[in-house]
């Protein structure tokens, strides 16, 4: 196939910035020291991570001595939950999160409801909102931690953080917010919203992959989740992976002077999107909220249908997509996301999520409104769900 | 940009064989259901003991409708008994082979094959196919 490929799976990852590249590239064989050395080689290392941190801080308002690197948004969540929750054993053992947070926070979560600490998983609307006043009432005094996503990586609802937060520290309790989808693409502010730990990963946001940080209010205990040294002010040991969060520090650059544009154009590319499909594809719906969404998320529930066929078909024509099915994560259940809020089983199995970017053009946007309704229709002509064929 | 599977697994998913619905069927047998996210709905026409026609229609993934074309090929122009001998495996490997956990799409096709001798059976001679029992839930009118 000669047409140029499509990448509408932004959400899964991002490619690397040039510029992320070029800044990265120095230390791997040059400035190659340990940080923890004393020497000039790992001075050179370090000087580079602290201007990193830096870099990092501006984009949510904290300090740099509240930013502990990791490898990226899966270790930061476990952090979280994990070091939070150990942290504070003897204050309480009950943890409120959300049924459609990410793995990364939800497994963590019944890994620890297996060991003795109780968890309430809030329900939450059709768009996938939970109820400010569901976790008020969820709250108790042995709640230790909260933890809601900023916004879902699926169906890319906005929860409402300021106002779940507000109740959550009226009661004294901390408050962990998975923002991987966020950080970077929305403005985001901890000292207003409250925040005591945020998670954030690096590939995301056109950075690197296997870097990310946790977000540490200041005076915030936490247990470490990697022991064996005392790198990141002895709260996550290990070498750090300079190249990976320089990369990271010059992503954060580049997104705090592009991200308003870049979400304005998104969201723009996003609405033209989801109204070409709407408009050639009958029986078709959005999950997650119209307007309280990621600039850059698209998710449709498409009648009849299964997700992966349409996946293999638009992948065929070049054009890279994700879906809510079982069958691409090799698992009879869909979607935790989809299910939760209310989409049924075959029309779970059924949902296409295309995530843009900023290398993502009109072009691209009309190519897909092109070639979807006809993969869809050839689809359902072989589906006994819809009847009499087409 | 095969992805999992086979260039085979593309090409039946691609370019399905005997698909659709068959109006003069005399067996047609139904399994899975919305809740796995695979279905299959197989057609068949037997005229003295001979499948001479057989068509299908499926909801699912790729390896769900790669499966139900191959098993279709598989049997058409066989006798019912052939036909009953067709297992998944069979199925599976006439395909270059599936992924591991795409090994139940073809247990379904070697079940939609059955179910739809089955119900011709019972409509011929009132009794089904001895010991047949798909394992999986039959389909439900509401998707909830």
């Amino acid at each position: 196939m000669d047409a140029k490929r499509i990448y509408l799976d932004h959400a899964a990852t991002t490619p690397a910035h040039p510029d992320v590249v070029k800044a990265m590239q120095p230390y791997f064989s040059d400035i190659y020291g340990n940080p923890s050395s004393i020497h000039s080689f790992g001075q050179e290392a370090k000087a580079a991570l602290e201007s990193a941190r830096e870099k990092v801080v501006v984009l949510i308002n904290a300090r740099p001595d509240e930013i502990v690197f990791t490898s990226g948004g899966t270790e930061s969540d476990n952090f979280a939950l994990t070091g939070i929750v150990y942290a504070n054993e003897k204050k309480g053992d009950h943890i409120i999160t959300s049924k459609i947070e990410h793995h990364a926070v939800t497994e963590c979560a019944d890994f620890l409801a297996k060991r003795g600490f109780n968890v309430t998983y809030l329900p939450v609307d059709k768009y996938g909102m939970v109820d400010p006043m569901d976790v008020k009432k969820a709250i108790t005094d042995k709640t230790v931690l909260v933890s809601i996503m900023h916004a879902n990586n699926e169906i890319g609802t906005i929860e409402p953080l300021a106002d779940i937060i507000k109740i959550v520290k009226e009661k004294g309790v901390f408050f962990h917010t998975d923002a991987v989808q966020t950080f970077g693409h929305l403005p985001i502010d901890v000292n207003k919203i409250k925040a005591d730990l945020l998670s954030l990963s690096g590939h995301k946001f056109y950075g690197p992959k296997g870097v990310g940080a946790l977000y540490i209010r200041k005076g915030t205990r936490i247990v470490p989740f990697l022991r064996g040294g005392a790198q990141e002010s002895n709260r996550r040991a290990s070498t750090e992976n300079v190249p990976g969060i320089v990369g990271m520090g010059a992503a954060c650059m580049i997104a705090q002077a592009e991200m308003a544009t870049a979400a304005l154009r998104e969201t723009a590319l996003r609405d033209k999107l989801i109204r070409g499909i709407m408009e050639k594809i009958p029986e078709v719906t959005l999950n997650g909220h119209p307007t309280a969404r990621l600039p850059n998320n698209v998710n449709i529930a498409i009648k009849y249908v299964e997700g992966e066929s349409i996946l293999l078909n638009l992948d065929m024509m070049g054009i890279a997509a994700s879906s809510g099915s079982a069958c691409t994560s090799g698992s009879l259940d869909p979607s935790h996301v989809l299910l939760a809020i209310g989409v049924p089983h075959a029309l779970a199995h059924g949902s296409l999520r295309m995530t843009l970017g900023r290398q993502t053009t009109v072009s691209d946007i009309d190519r897909t409104i092109e070639v979807l309704p006809p993969i869809v229709e050839k689809l359902r002509a072989m589906s006994p769900l819809k009847k009499g064929g087409k | 940009m095969a992805g999992p599977y086979s260039e085979k697994v593309m090409d039946h998913f691609m370019h399905p064989r005997n698909v659709g619905e068959l109006p003069d069927a005399n067996g047609i047998g139904q399994v899975g259901n919305p809740v796995c996210g695979d279905i299959m709905k197989m057609y068949i026409k037997v005229k003295d003991n001979i499948i001479t026609d057989v068509k299908f229609q499926t909801f699912g993934c790729g390896a769900a409708i790669a499966t139900s074309s191959m098993a279709t090929e598989l049997i058409k122009g066989k006798t019912l008994e052939e036909a009953l001998k067709l297992t998944n495996k069979a199925v599976a490997e006439a395909l270059d082979g599936l992924p591991k956990v795409k090994m139940h799409c073809s247990v379904l096709a070697e079940e939609a094959v059955q179910a739809a001798i089955d119900d011709y059976l019972k409509k011929t001679t009132g009794k089904g196919l001895p010991g047949f029992k798909p394992h999986e839930e039959p389909l439900e009118e509401h998707e909830h």
